[in-house]
């Protein structure tokens, strides 16, 4: 029995993740779906709290107590990953899905040699021997792109460059031969310079082996880059989602125009939308309605009320009602 | 285009000061929600009262000898005495005494040792943490490599030393006399190190400050700069030191007067109670040794717990 | 390294001078030596003539020279009170100071890590809140009190143990011993205990925070997120980087308890150098006072260059060097 099309790599359904505090309960992430699909990388953008990295935290099953997954679900092939036991969700973390975090400079433990947490790392998934897992490792090592690796794996993490320690990280990250990566900002700690290297490599390895890319990025011009589709967040949602060109050159939610600069668009009068003025609203104060509300040049009477959902925009999808059906009816009476 | 866009929800974190801290209800809050919180401060508060009204509440003077009767002697606790039938709650000391009245008397003395050592500590060290912070250079160095050196020694080892030259010096016949106000200056010497640190690294981060910088250049005099800008913003983890520098007072006093180089046996504190107690503690008489151990105890207890607590209700990193 | 090492020697002698600076000061200014050493009946002459033969009329650099020089070689003078080398008392009281410091220290670094890391692994666990509640408990407890309380259990009432003394020893060389005979090992229980206690908490403490502080890190976090098992992440990982700023304190905690033995060995009337220097202070002892002074600092001095040697040997950010290479 074969399904005629097979569920996505990765499918995170209506991922609602909250923090119970004393003054009530935050929720950090409503109602937020998104696929991945094999090889493919998904950008993810959004201003600072927006809820990249939760996202990504509760797909790799680590969100930090209180927080937790409220409601939603995250599917791997199509099984549920969001409720397994932490034993059972350990061989998922590292063998299936990876992770990649900001800093390479305390990404790594500074009292091993990177050798051994290659090693740790390799005979934790893989069936081979210490011999075997070393011969990997240099293998791993050098396939990012250290020289002399045979040499390089017994120093530690202090005896690397910043770019140097990234790399180890992403050999770390690829000793398994994960299906996905979550990337948080693997190069905003970087020098410009070593900023697009990295890049580089992580692109090419992904496409070497086939492995999806989730990257969490503020960096538009990596985006447009290297994404296959971008997801734009704010406040915790999903204001928009589509191809890459799209998102970036024909953006329709405002809130995305507002991000990559003002490009006017036929159909809806929102010329003035130059810059976003405000700020994102704290998690205990985000309005009603629309939550992009009190800064959207374009709000209008319903925006206050209803929560848009995902809307087809063009090329992509918004949650915005200037794209409601009705919306273009009730414009013209 | 790219990079971080537009603006961050959570720029500047201003720390409020002290004041408006302790109003802002999170602090109430926190304090409220901690029952052993309130339990050690209805204790602390319980043994202050007690203390300060020594006189209007305990039964006898303990150290008036007109007030001792001796065939009282060892009495157990709540047990009427064999000879006059009269009651005491705690029961007595060879001599008779009242323990419950000796310890609130000897509560009375260590709390008064404790704070003033305390405030001699914090003026101390708040004092030389300022001058280190904002004068600089090798007054800085001086200082801090005094404390440096003091507090890689025990304080007990420093008031001990501070105890051998003080009666090295003085005549015997007035060191009944002063003992207590050497003990204070001991400890609040001993104790100095924690303030002057935290004040100069806060005072380093403020001198440079525009305000401060403004205030310097129209002429305000340095004592006033210091006392109304950098002042209030060290009051609250000043008030920590000095509520955990409290129990340690109170703890080194009581260690002091137990060694015997404390307050004179005429004016017994807990720890010398405790001394004079822990001779009958082989013949039967628990009682004189068990209830100052547990006042002692229950007050270094309540006041730590409360140090604790006030540390993590005003530390914002922790909130 | 060579570097390093010199110049940390000679920040312990400097420490070391200033020690011996405050001793000479009480020495030499605290009360007269002349009349501690003759008595009253001594003539003036008489007492001109020590005081030559002292070179107390010597200009005081001098003076301090030579209290150095004497010093190194381990010379105090005569104790006042008991009219022998100081030397010889102290030797002779050391090895039962150091032998409680060094049970009770072991015993507190033990159980103190022990309990920090398991605190710290099962934060919300009621184990760890009642254990945590316990310790504030030995942090409010005074020393002398704990030792009182013991001595009430198991002297008085249950008398299981002995109330105070070393026991019988038995004597090594010069060294005399408790650790040999069983009336030694167990009147050194007690002691041991009210000795360690405190330090026992002050290490747990330290290491919970230090391991918590550790557990929030990126590199633990990244551990995590390779699938590493948690026996792997809690003891591979974060220990060894928890125990890292543990062993300066550490260190610094094992050193102050030969001071704190002060108070011990007063309750159990252990016949160590404590006990030997509260009643000097009492008696106004300045020689053995002076001398001890200078001891502990020498032990401070030691330990703190051992936690230096240590920490270059854990860390290897000290240990080796970064090398050029790399974009
Ligand atoms: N422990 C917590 N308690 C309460 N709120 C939290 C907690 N952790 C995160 N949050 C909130 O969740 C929201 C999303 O945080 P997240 O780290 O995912 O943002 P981000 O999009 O990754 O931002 P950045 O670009 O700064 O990395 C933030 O508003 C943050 O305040
Ligand atoms: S729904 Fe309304 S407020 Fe929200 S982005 Fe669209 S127009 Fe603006
Ligand atoms: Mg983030």
């Amino acid at each position: 029995m074969s399904d005629p099309t097979p569920p996505p790599l990765l499918s995170v359904r209506n991922l609602r993740i909250e923090f119970p505090t004393r003054r009530g309960t935050l929720v950090a992430i409503d109602d937020v779906s998104f696929d991945i699909a094999r090889g493919e990388v998904l950008g993810v953008v959004g201003e600072s709290g927006a809820g990249k990295s939760l996202t990504g935290a509760a797909i790799i099953g680590l969100l930090e107590p209180p927080g937790r997954i409220a409601a939603g679900e995250i599917l791997l092939h199509g099984d549920p990953i969001h409720r397994l036991r932490p034993d059972q969700m350990r061989h998922i973390r590292g063998r299936r899905i990876a992770m990649i975090f900001q800093d390479p400079l305390t990404s790594l433990n500074p009292l091993l040699t990177i050798g051994q947490q290659l090693g740790e790392t390799i005979l934790t998934h893989l069936d081979v021997d210490e011999d075997g897992a070393r011969k990997r490792a240099i293998a791993l090592l050098d396939e990012v792109g250290i020289p002399a690796p045979a040499e390089r794996i017994d120093h530690y993490p202090h005896q690397f460059s910043g770019g140097m320690r990234q790399r180890v990280v992403i050999a770390l990250a690829l000793c398994a031969q994960p299906e996905l990566i979550i990337a948080d900002e693997p190069t905003t700690a970087l020098d410009v310079s070593v900023q697009a290297q990295i890049i580089t490599l992580l692109k090419r390895l992904c496409r070497e082996h086939d492995t999806a890319v989730m990257l969490v990025t503020h960096d538009m011009g990596v985006i447009a880059e290297t994404a296959d589709r971008v997801a734009v967040m704010y406040a915790g949602r999903l204001a928009e989602i589509g191809p890459v060109r799209a998102v970036v050159q024909t953006p329709h939610h405002p809130y995305t125009r507002g991000l990559m600069g003002s490009i006017p668009v036929l159909g809806a009068d929102i010329r003035r939308l130059v810059q976003i003025d405000g700020a994102m609203p704290r998690l205990n104060a985000i309005p009603p309605g629309c939550a992009f509300n009190p800064r959207c040049g374009a709000v209008f009477e319903r925006c206050r009320s209803d929560r848009p959902d995902l809307l087809p925009a063009g090329a992509t999808r918004a949650a915005c009602w200037l794209f409601d059906a009705g919306h273009a009816s009730e414009q013209t009476r | 285009m790219n990079g971080k866009p537009i603006v961050s929800a959570s720029s500047g974190i201003k720390t409020p000061s002290l004041f408006a801290r302790i109003a802002d209800n999170d602090l109430f809050y926190s304090f409220i929600r901690s029952p052993l919180t309130v339990a050690a401060a209805v204790v602390t508060l319980v043994i202050f009262a007690a203390a300060l009204c020594a006189p209007l509440i305990s039964p006898q003077n303990p150290f008036d000898p007109a007030t001792l009767n001796l065939m009282e002697g060892f009495t157990p606790p709540m047990a009427p005495n064999a000879f006059t039938g009269n009651v005491f709650w705690l029961g007595t000391d060879a001599q008779g005494r009242d323990i419950f009245s000796a310890i609130l008397y000897g509560s009375r003395v260590s709390l008064l040792v404790g704070f003033a050592a305390v405030g001699f500590a914090a003026v101390l060290g708040i004092t030389l943490g300022l001058v280190s912070g904002y004068v600089g250079g090798w007054v800085d160095s001086l200082i801090m490599r005094i404390a440096d050196v003091q507090l890689s020694f025990p304080a007990i080892l420093i008031a001990l030393l501070i105890f051998g030259v003080f009666k090295g010096i003085v005549p015997p016949s007035v060191q009944d006399k002063v003992a207590i106000y050497v003990l204070i200056a001991a400890i609040g010497l001993s104790d100095w190190v924690q303030y002057a640190r935290t004040v100069r690294s806060s005072t380093l981060a403020e001198k440079n400050k525009e305000y401060v910088q403004a205030a310097r250049v129209i002429g305000v005099p340095a004592p006033v700069i210091l006392l109304r800008h950098i002042l209030p913003n060290v009051m609250g983890p000043v008030l920590v030191i000095a509520t955990i520098g409290l129990a340690l007072a109170i703890i080194l006093e009581s260690t002091l007067s137990f060694l015997g180089v404390g307050v004179p046996p005429t004016q017994p504190s807990l720890g010398t109670l405790i001394r004079v107690g822990q001779d009958f503690l082989f013949s039967g008489e628990w009682w004189i040794v068990l209830f100052p151990g547990l006042t002692l105890l229950a007050l270094a207890l309540a006041v730590n717990l409360l140090g604790d607590w006030l540390r993590d209700a005003l530390n914002p990193k922790l909130r | 390294m060579l570097a390093f090492i010199i110049r940390r020697l000679l920040q312990s002698v400097l420490v070391m001078l200033t020690v011996a600076l405050v001793a000479f000061g009480l020495f030499r200014y605290i009360g007269d030596p002349i009349n501690n050493m003759v008595g009253q009946e001594a003539t003036l002459v008489e007492r001109e003539q020590l005081r030559a033969q002292l070179g107390l009329n010597d200009p005081v650099p001098v003076q301090f020279a030579r209290f150095v020089a004497n010093a190194a070689q381990g010379q105090f003078g005569m104790s006042y009170r008991m009219a022998r080398p100081v030397a010889d008392v102290i030797f002779e009281r050391l090895p039962a100071t150091l032998e409680l410091a060094l049970i009770s220290g072991i015993g507190a670094l033990v159980v103190g890590i022990a309990l920090g890391v398991y605190t710290a692994l099962r934060r919300d666990g009621w184990l760890s809140q009642i254990i945590m509640s316990l310790s504030l408990i030995g942090v409010s407890l005074p020393t002398f009190l704990i030792g009182i309380l013991l001595i009430y259990v198991f002297a008085v009432q249950l008398q299981v143990l002995p109330a105070f003394g070393r026991g019988e020893v038995v004597r090594l060389g010069w060294w005399s011993t408790g650790l040999l005979t069983e009336s030694g090992l167990k009147s050194l229980i007690m002691p041991a205990i009210t000795l360690g206690l405190y330090q026992l908490t002050l290490i747990m403490r330290l290491v919970r925070a230090e391991m918590l502080e550790v557990l929030r890190t990126d590199y633990i976090k990244f551990a995590r997120a390779r699938g590493l098992s948690d026996r792997s992440v809690h003891f591979r990982h974060a220990l060894k980087n928890t125990l890292l700023p543990v062993i300066t304190i550490t260190g610094l905690q094992i050193g102050s308890i030969i001071a704190f033995a002060i108070i011990t060995e007063t309750v159990f009337q252990w016949p160590g150098v404590g006990l030997l220097f509260i009643t000097a202070v009492q008696f106004v002892d300045v020689p053995v006072m002076a001398a001890y002074l200078v001891l502990i600092a020498l032990i401070f001095v030691v330990i703190n260059l051992i936690v230096d040697l240590l920490y270059f040997a854990v860390d290897p950010r000290l240990r080796v060097k970064r090398s050029g290479r790399g974009s």
